[in-house]
Order: C-alpha cells, then structure tokens, then sequence
C-alpha cells in the first residue's frame, strides 16, 4: 500500500516529523515499511508563467514558438518551445535559467533555432508528475504569476510504501494507516468517512439483496448530467498515480480515489446500460459475463454475482463487465458501494484467477458501515469535478448482522505479555483502536467461541468496531493491547524447558551417515526432488517398475518434471553432469532425502478435517492413509577417478566396487554388515549390479550404470552408483557394539588358493571358508584372484590369508591346520573349490 | 711340575702382543666403511685373530708366568675392542648421514590423492540450528514432505479462503481437491508433536518445505525452514523473545541486536516478526545519507523469521485445552540463515550442487 504522506497529514495533525519516522512508528505497529519513494525535493525555481505573446518560427522541421512570458520579474522572458497546446494569455510553468528539474536536469539560457531562450515551459512529464505527455501544463486562468510550482501543486511529497498483512484490510486506505498514525504520535485522528449524506427521499436506482449470505449491504447512488469530456485534475491525477494507480478517466478516478481514501472498493456502471433492477445473487447454471478486460468468464454457482434485468452485469467485488461499463459518452452514473461476503469474493477471485484492488479489499474485509459514506463522497467528487447532479435518495440493502462482542479478564493481554498492563492501559489501548469496552461479561456459551474463552477477574466485554472484522477472540484483543503499548518493551526472558531426550538413533543415524560419506571423499547435494517421465525412461526402468508408479503434481514448475522422485539417482546424475559441465571429472557426490513411493490401493484423497476439536485417531488415520510411503533414501554416484593420479603415479579409476564400498561404508555406520548378491536390476549394468541385503532384507543396489542411462544422462563413461533406503537399514542395526575380550594369544596365520570356476561368486566362497573354519577363525582376506592358464580354462584361483587365534591357549600348528581344512572342504562342497595344485 | 720343559712361546712376548695390538688398530683405523670394519673385525677379533691365537698359548707358559701373560692379552683385546667400538659408532653415524641425506624428499610436494569431500551447508545448518534447541531442551520433530492439507492448512487456522493460503504457492499432489500437498512450511510438524507427544511439549523441527516460486537469486522452489513450538503451562511471549535471542546469539554470536515487530500469522496470535541488526552496516545504512547497504537492502534491520503465540484456534483443533496452556511458535528460513551468516548472495549457489560451492564447508558449518 503506497501512502502519499500530504494525503496523509490531511487526516492526522503529525508533528513535525520525517517520512522515515512516520515510517519507522508504523512498522513498530505492524505495518511494516517497504519502501519511500521521494518526490519533487530536487525541483527548484519552477514558477508560474503567463504567455503574453506568441512568435511562430518557421523553416524548422517542427513547430516551434518564440513566446514571452511574464514571470513576475521586470521583464518578461524569452521562451523558444516546441509545444503547441497552449495560446497566449495561458498561465504556464515556467523553468527559469537555474532551475531544476527531476533528475537534476539544470535549465540554462542558450540559444536555440536561431533565439535565445531563457527558461523552460514545462510538460507534466517534464514536472515529473506523469510518465509521458502531450503537450505543456496549462494551469488555470487565476493562478498567480510568479509563485512557486511545486509549492502550488503540492509536487513535493514522499510516499510510504507498507507492507500489508492480510489480516488488516482496513490498512489498505489512507483511513486505516492515518488511526494508525495518530495513535502511535498520540495526535487527533479526523475520520475521512466523517461525512453527512443529506437524508434523501426515495431510493435511486431500484436494488435487492437475493442472497444474505453473499452480501450484507448494497448501496447506489445517482449523479446525472456528468460530462463525458470532464478530465481529472491534476491533484487527482498525481495522487493516483503517486498510490500507484493509473489515472484512468474522471469517474474511474473518483472511484479509485474513494476506494484508497476509505478502503471502500466502489463500481460505476453507466446508468443508460441497466435494465430494471440490480439483484444481488449467486450464479445460475450456464451463465457468463465478458468483464472489462474483454474476457468471457464462464460463471461458478458459488460467484457473487450483481446483475439485472439483462442478466449479469458484474462479479461483486472482483471485475465489473464490459457492457455496462463507463464510456466516453456515460452522462449518467450509478455508484454501487456494497459489503460482500469476505469468502464469496475470495473464492471467486481465485477461481477466475482474478485479483483486483477492490477484491483484495473484500477479501481481508472492508468496513460494513462504509457504503453509505463512500457512494456519498464519491458521487459529490463526481458532481464537483464532472459537472453532474447528485439524485436525491440513496437505495440501501441490508441484511441483519449481529455484531462480535469478545469477553476476556483485563489481565489476559498482560498474561500474554509476560508483563502486566493496568486495566487503564487496556481499556484505553483497546479504544484507540475502535473498541467498545464494557465492565463485566460472561463467556460464551457454546461452540469453538466456549472453547477459546478465557474467563477470569475483571471480566471486559469488547466490541470491536466495524473496521476491524478480524477482532474476534481474546487472543487478538491482546495482540491489540501489546503492539500499540509496543513489542519493544517486552521483556526477553528464556524459559526453562524439561530435560529432553536428545536426537533418536534415526536422528544420529542420519548424521553419521553424512559424516561417513564426506569423510569417504563424498560431496552431498540437495537436489529438487522432481523428476519427469524422461528420467524414468533414462533410467531404463520396465515398464512395470514399481519406481515408475511415482505421485504427480498437479501445478509441477516444470511440465517436464511432474513428479515425485521414486529414487534418488535422477537428482544426483544431474548434479554430477552439471559438475562435468563445469569442468570437473572426478567427482563423488551423495544424498540423503525422501522418495516418495504412493501405494495404489491408499485412497486417492487425504480428507480435510474439522478444526474445532482433535480430530478421532480413525480420522487421522484417513489422512495418513491417503499420504505416500516416504523413506528417508541414500544415494552416491561417482565417475573418474576415485584415487587421483599424480606425480606419485597412476589413480585409480571409480567403479562398481567403490560404489558398494559406499554403501559398506553407510551401512556400518548403521552397525550392519552387507551382504552382497549379483542381481539384474536397473539402472544398473547387468553384469556389475549388486543387490545388497542386512540379512534377508533388500536394502538396496550398487554397481555400475548401465551404458544405456549413462549415455541417456551424458554421464562419464562407467560412472557407478549406489542407492540405500535408509529407513529399512535402520531397525536392522546390531544395536550397541558388544565387546568380547582380546585374546593376549598368538595369531597362526594359514594361507590357501582355491581353484573355482569364474562364475562362482567370490562371496560364497568367503562365507564357505567362514563356516568351515569355526570359532578359532579371527580373520579371512582375499589377497589374490588369479585367472591365468595354470588356474585352468573357466577357473579362477583365489587366495585367501587365515587367521586363527584362540582366546585361551597357544594354538598348535595340528588345531590350525585341522581348522584350515575344515574351511577347505566346506568350500569345496559348497561351490567345489579344490586347492591349487591339489 | 718338577720335570718342566721351559719353551720360548713368541707369541706372548710383550713387544709381540704389543705388534698385534698396534696392527689390530691401524687396521681399525683404515676400515673405510662398516663392511671394512667388519672384515678388521673378524682378522683381529675374531675366534683366528693373533690376538685369539695368542692366547690358546698361554697354557704352554709356567705357571708363573700365566697371570703376567693373561694381563698383557686381556689388555690388548680391551684396546682393539674399544676400538672397533669407537670406530663402529663413528662409521655408523657417517653412513646414517649419508643415507638420511640421500633418502631426502620435497616435502612440499601435493598430495590429493584421495578425493576430499564435504556436507552440504544447509544439512549441517539444520544439525546446528537443532543442536542449539537440544541444548535448551528441545527435542527434533519430524513429519512427512507430502502432506495433508488439514495439516498444512486448516489446522493451522489457515481455513480455505484466508487470504494467506493463495501467498502460500502450493504445490497440489495429484489435483487441487485431493487434500494433499507438499508442505508449504514445517508448522505442519507443529500439529503432529502436539498430536503425538504429551505436554509439555518443547520441539524444534528443520526440514524441507515447497513453494511454486522459480529459481532466481533470491527465491527457490524447494527451501528448508526450521520450525519451534514450546507448549506449556504459563509460557508468554517474553519467553519467546527470550528463546529467540538466545537463538540469535548461538547461531550468530554475542551482540546480535534483535527487534520484535508486529506480523500477522494465521496459526499465532499475537503474532511478530523477529528482525536482527544489520552485522554489515550495524543499522546506519537506514538513516538518509549514509551509504547503502546490499545486505539488508538500506532497511537497516535483517528480516530472520515469524513467530508468535500459538493461536488458541490451533491448541483446539489438537485438543490441547487453551485455558490451562498457552506456547509459542517460531520459525526460521534456513537458506536466509546461511545467506546472512556466510555471505552467500545468490540462491542457485545452494541449489545447484556445484562441489566449488560445497566443499570450502566441511562438516560443520
């Protein structure tokens, strides 16, 4: 809300007081400073002109005029100018040599088309009032020669702009800042709706309420006989513009200027265009209105709609319809001033996607007692600048409306507070807003008001005043109380919470498992968790992929990214593109975050529940069923290399077996050991893919990509990933490490080479050895995998380090040996290794 | 005895042992490295040493003249064995100079070796922002992404029409009817730990919230916020803004000035905005004249977040009884905290993932 601060001040006695400290009280009230916008402190010595004669030259491509000009001095001036729009004998604004215009564009005497010229007559736009115009500023016959311009057109200004809470629809008007202001300066407040309509015989143009619900009072007046031709004035016009409303046309201007003043949204229909009587009511089926920014609407049945014997003819509130509009030729004018219901304008304007100055008025709500006011003050702008005639009689609809009445202890704002207000402070707090205060009251009986009541000593019961429909409970009361006696002066005092249980192991888990991944060499990202279809095929997913079975967003950013991530890898294939892209080839990246898995049996919609009690645990429910399944996921992808080549020597490229080794490195923080299984899964190579299990639980994948998604993805070549769920590690975990003693024994270590055929997995062969060699067993390493010609054709020789140590003795070479062969012959039986050589 | 040969044994005469000594040392002498050494050790040392072999004589001398004889030996073996000692140590010690002096690298040679890697600024903003509420006693609420509406919303005192839920942007799940979301704020924790918990309840709640905003510098579609609520018996807002400032100090130090100012939220009442002193231009840049600030726009004040007294209307709908508790709510953009705390000036540095951005973090921030 852009506030002049002249239009201000004609409302509120401020001292003398900057912008900035007007600014600065009002945010310390609530509404809170945007910006200032200085206008006209940089023109100086513009005066008023009169044109006492006109040269036309001649030889020019343009007109242009040598005048002289009277400016109060001894002589008149010389003026060469380029404009035609005015004759001798005009009262203009003249520029002297010295002057200054908006911008610090200086003004000196030069020569020019063969004259000297010595000033400026001035444009608006050159004034700095409006952004383009025709021609100069001709002011009025009897404007006196010589004065000041800025100081007679009120040019210097400075315009507060406030941010405006939706909450305090008052505060959309000069009225509302101005009790504003006068409160926090302790300054008298001159009400602008202070006016007094004469009591008019007989209703103007004939009007009814259909529907109570939608509007609770409607108001028209007449003014006829209004000039077409009549143009708003300057002051109008600079006001409008300066509030950041474009100067329109003598009636809209009326309207707007009304509507900034009180906060009063107003309509003008051309009473020439009405058929019969103007009904209030809501749509009927089929129905549609082109409204003035030349859109066909098709209508809901909930819009509020005004409308008359020709059918609609405007949406309450929210855009009036072209056909009834104001035209160039209107003589005769019908001031609707109405109070719509908050929630039928507010769902309107959404439904059409139609926001305008007056529905945002209606929406946060607008004083109901207004109507009556505002027509009034309007149509005598309208009779007074457009030559018109007000008709006597005003027609007024109204619906029934019980007023809010709010009870609470005088000292519940100071038990809000954290500090005590006297009850003086209160009451008068609660008056300067508008209030009625009454001693005594009782709570109320029933319904969400009895469960929101605070009862007490001291019983107050308040009346808030019409301007303020959002006062409705003590909390708000309180609110009042506390900002007008200032949220500076509360005191700042830290409570003292119970002993908490610190994070849950989820929580720590969670934490350790990014530690571990960074110190891994793991940088993580945060990625949008949007994907699209593309993604999906990018992955090489089937077409019967759970992952494919993803929510969709019904407003997505990106039409190519409607849905849901399913996995975790799509974010982070990108991000390691994007990397490449910059420059970088080895990279590492991970993420921890949700995917989004929705259930194809949960019902499609979450209900929305009530809200003046907790709702049962089978509502709650309803909801939680209809919410997709969630997991907390951790992904890694890598490319190039994971050990960089250096002066040492050669790196070491990151593949399919750093990939897992990540996911070891997360799952041993969650105290599980991985087993690993070769699997067939996307978007994984097929020959380089490990299913990873805790136990029997598919936790998740690792391996390398598929060359298909790493060319769909325009990946590194063998960039490998890995991808976790979390959630389902979690409840896996060992729980706390359980320590057995440490044996002060020797180790006997015991090497063997096993002979298998290459297909058999090295993971087997390992579990095998485990089994096989028992308890004494500290130990089991892969050293060497061979494949060479004395492995055998098919085969692949495996050596294996044993380590067997005893808690309790010195083993003898027969206890190890005996140990050694029983893992050889497990082995054997369980995936025929032989020993090489044997 | 009496039938005793006397022999004339050379090797043990005095001059003669004293020869073998003199040879043993200048050998020793000239030993020009450890294995030279090792060689005079073994000629003059060792088990066929003169010396050694001098000594099997001694049981051919008289009896008498054994101890004499003993002596003189025993005196050459301990010259040639300090010696060898002396000399030994000394060839040592040249030899670890030289092989030191040759073993000596270009310690500032790189080493990148392993790749380095980091947390991303805003996970571990979030851990630090939960830790601080830890330590007051909180504990770290969490609730789903995809959410209910009627928690997002209309628990929330947000009800259909309120003007506040069109500025919220929401994304809508599937359609706008089908009352699910994606959390527009973390306030629908709020409802949840109420819900869930007994009171009182202290609970601090970071996540990852959405708005229908495009990327730009200053706005980003998915955002993080971490949410507070504290329900108890007597709670007021002088124990928020007490809450807050401490808030204040541990995430950016002793001195921080903050302001509260009236805000209007649908789920508190009374309701306020928490504001910190500009730390760059301390506030000056506000007054006219002096120089403009670009981190808190000339405003001379940082908005840090909302917060406000539970809206009674919200403890209801959990049913939590107004009458007996009140609490306060607050809550703080996360990707705003980074900015102001570590100077980041446009928003797409967070979002992208660029590893230039992320790693100078580490894993604390």
């Amino acid at each position: 809300m852009k506030i002049p601060l002249s239009w201000l001040r004609e409302y509120v006695d401020l001292p003398a007081v900057t912008a900035h400290e007007v600014a600065d009280a009002l945010t310390r009230a609530g509404l809170k400073l945007e910006a200032i916008t200085s206008y006209g402190h940089d023109i100086k010595n513009v005066v008023v002109g009169e044109v006492l004669a006109i040269e036309e030259l001649s030889g020019f491509k343009k007109p242009i005029r040598h005048c002289q000009v009277e400016v109060g001095e001894a002589a008149p001036r010389e003026i060469v100018c380029g404009a035609t729009n005015f004759q001798a004998g005009d009262r203009v604004p003249v520029a002297l040599p010295g002057a200054v215009l908006p911008g610090g564009f200086e003004i000196a005497s030069r020569k020019t088309y063969g004259r000297l010229s010595d000033g400026m007559i001035c444009s608006e736009a050159e004034l700095g009032v409006a952004e383009s115009s025709p021609g100069i500023l001709v002011l009025s016959p009897g404007t006196p020669i010589g004065v000041d311009v800025v100081e007679l057109l009120g040019l210097r200004d400075d315009v507060i702009e406030l941010e405006i809470t939706p909450d305090v629809g008052y505060a959309l008007s000069v009225r509302g800042v101005a009790r504003e202001a006068a409160t926090a300066f302790g300054v008298p407040f001159r009400d602008p709706a202070d006016v007094t309509p004469p009591d008019g015989s007989g209703p103007a143009h004939p009007a009814s309420i259909a529907d109570p619900s939608a509007c609770d009072r409607f108001v028209l007046r007449e003014v006829r006989g209004f000039d077409p031709a009549a143009e708003s004035p300057l002051w109008l016009r600079v006001r409008l513009a300066r509030s950041g409303v474009r100067p329109v046309s003598l009636a809209v201007d009326v309207t707007n200027y009304v509507m900034l003043e009180l906060g009063q949204p107003l309509h003008a229909f051309d009473a020439a265009t009405l058929t019969g009587e103007i009904v209030v009511r809501r749509a009927e089926p089929g129905e549609t209105l082109e409204t003035l920014d030349h859109v066909v609407r098709a209508l809901h049945p909930e819009d509020v709609l005004i409308t008359d014997g020709s059918g609609v003819i405007s949406m309450a509130g929210t855009m009036g319809g072209l056909k009834t509009e104001i035209s160039g030729e209107t003589t005769d004018i019908v001031i609707e001033a109405a109070h719509f219901s908050p929630s039928g304008v507010a769902r309107m304007s959404r439904r059409h996607n139609l926001v305008s100055e007056a529905s945002k008025r209606f929406e946060r709500g607008v004083d109901r007692e207004l109507p009556l006011y505002a027509s009034w003050k309007a149509a005598r702008l309208l009779a007074e600048l457009g030559g018109g005639t007000i008709q006597p009689g005003v027609t007024h609809a109204e619906a029934e409306v019980e007023p809010v009445r709010v009870a609470m202890p005088s000292g519940h704002p100071g038990r809000v507070a954290g500090i005590p207000y006297d009850r003086e402070t209160v009451v008068r707090r609660l008056e300067q807003v508008g209030c009625t205060v009454q001693a005594g009251g009782a709570a109320p009986a029933g319904g969400i008001a009895a469960r929101l009541a605070v009862t007490g000593d001291d019983m107050l019961t308040v009346t808030p005043p019409s301007w303020r429909p959002d006062l409705t409970d003590p909390n708000d009361l309180a609110e009042e109380v506390i900002r007008l006696e200032g949220y500076e002066k509360l005191p700042s005092v830290l409570p003292a919470a119970p002993a908490g249980a610190g994070l849950t192991e989820g929580q720590r888990l969670r934490r350790r498992v990014g530690r571990a991944l960074a110190g891994a060499g793991y940088v993580e990202i945060l990625a949008y968790p949007f994907m699209g279809e593309r993604d999906l095929d990018a992955l090489q997913l089937p077409a019967d992929d759970e992952r494919r079975l993803a929510v969709r967003l019904a407003n997505p950013l990106s039409e190519d990214e409607p849905l849901m991530r399913t996995t975790l890898l799509p974010g982070l294939l990108r991000t390691l593109v994007r990397n490449t892209g910059r420059g970088f080839a080895d990279l590492t990246l991970f993420e921890t975050g949700l995917v989004y898995r929705p259930d194809r049996e949960a019902p499609a919609t979450a209900p929305v529940l009530g809200v003046d009690r907790r709702p049962t645990a089978e509502e709650l429910a309803s909801i939680e069923s209809a919410l997709p399944d969630q997991p907390v996921r951790v992904a890694a992808v890598l490319a190039g290399e994971f050990e960089r080549s250096g002066w040492w020597g050669g790196g070491r490229t990151a593949s399919w077996a750093d990939a897992i080794e990540a996911a070891r490195v997360v799952a041993r923080e969650a105290g599980v050991e991985l087993s690993v299984r070769a699997d067939r899964h996307e978007p994984w190579h097929p020959g380089r893919c490990a299913a990873l299990y805790a136990g029997d639980v598919l936790v998740g994948h690792a391996g390398e990509l598929h060359p298909r998604v790493i060319e769909a993805y325009g990946l590194p070549p063998r960039t490998a990933a890995m991808e976790l769920e979390l959630t389902r590690l979690e409840p896996l975990s060992a729980g706390p490490v359980q320590v057995s003693s440490i044996s002060a024994y020797p180790v006997a270590t015991q090497d063997v080479a096993l002979v298998v055929a290459s297909a058999t997995p090295v993971a087997e062969v390992e579990a095998a050895l485990r089994e096989g060699a028992g308890d004494l067993l500290e130990s089991v390493r892969l050293f060497d995998v061979y494949t060479g010609a004395q492995a055998g054709e098919g085969n692949k020789s495996l050596a294996y380090a044993l380590r067997f140590r005893a808690a309790d003795r010195t083993l003898t070479a027969e206890e190890t040996t005996a140990a050694r062969d029983a893992a050889v012959a497990l082995a054997a039986e369980r995936t025929g290794a032989r020993l090489r050589g044997a | 005895m009496s039938n005793y040969d006397p022999v004339e044994v050379t090797p043990l005469h005095a001059d003669e042992l004293a020869r073998m000594r003199d040879d043993a040392l200048d050998a020793i002498k000239a030993a020009r490295d450890l294995d030279e050494l090792k060689q005079v050790r073994l000629a003059h040392a060792g088990d066929r040493s003169p010396i050694a072999l001098a000594n099997r004589e001694i049981g051919a001398l008289p009896p008498a003249a054994r101890a004499d004889a003993g002596k003189r030996i025993g005196g050459a073996r301990k010259a040639v064995a300090e010696a060898l000692a002396e000399r030994q140590a000394q060839l040592e010690a040249e030899r670890d100079e030289r092989v030191l002096v040759e073993e000596t690298v270009d310690v500032t040679l790189p080493w990148d070796r392993a790749p380095r890697g980091a947390r991303h600024p805003l996970t571990t903003l979030q851990e630090r922002v939960a830790d601080a509420f830890v330590a007051m006693g909180y504990e770290v609420a969490e609730g789903p992404e995809l959410e209910g509406e009627w928690f997002n919303f209309d628990a929330l005192n947000i009800s259909p029409d309120h003007p506040a839920r069109s500025e919220h942007d929401t994304f809508f799940v599937e359609s706008v009817e089908s009352g699910k979301v994606l959390r527009t704020q973390t306030s629908p924790v709020q409802i949840r730990a109420l819900l869930g918990r007994s009171l009182p309840v202290y609970v601090v709640s970071p996540g990852k919230v959405f708005r229908t905003d495009e990327l730009d510098a200053t706005h980003t579609p998915v955002f993080h916020q971490v949410e507070g609520l504290a329900i108890d018996e007597g709670l007021t807002m002088a124990h928020l803004k007490g809450t807050l400032d401490r808030f204040a100090e541990v995430m950016f130090g002793e001195g921080i000035t903050t302001r509260f100012r009236p805000n209007y939220f649908p789920f508190t009442e009374p309701s306020a905005e928490m504001d910190l002193k500009c730390f760059v231009c301390r506030g000056a840049s506000a007054t006219p004249g002096n120089p403009p600030c670009r981190t808190c726009k000339s405003e001379g004040w940082i908005e840090w977040g909302g917060c406000g007294m539970v809206n009674p209307r919200v403890l209801v709908a959990c049913g939590v009884d107004p009458a007996r508790y009140s609490g306060f709510a607050f809550g703080m953009g996360i990707e705003r905290t980074l900015m102001f705390r570590h100077n980041v000036e446009d928003m797409r540095d967070m979002v992208e993932g660029d590893v230039r951005f992320t790693l100078p973090f580490g894993m604390e921030v």
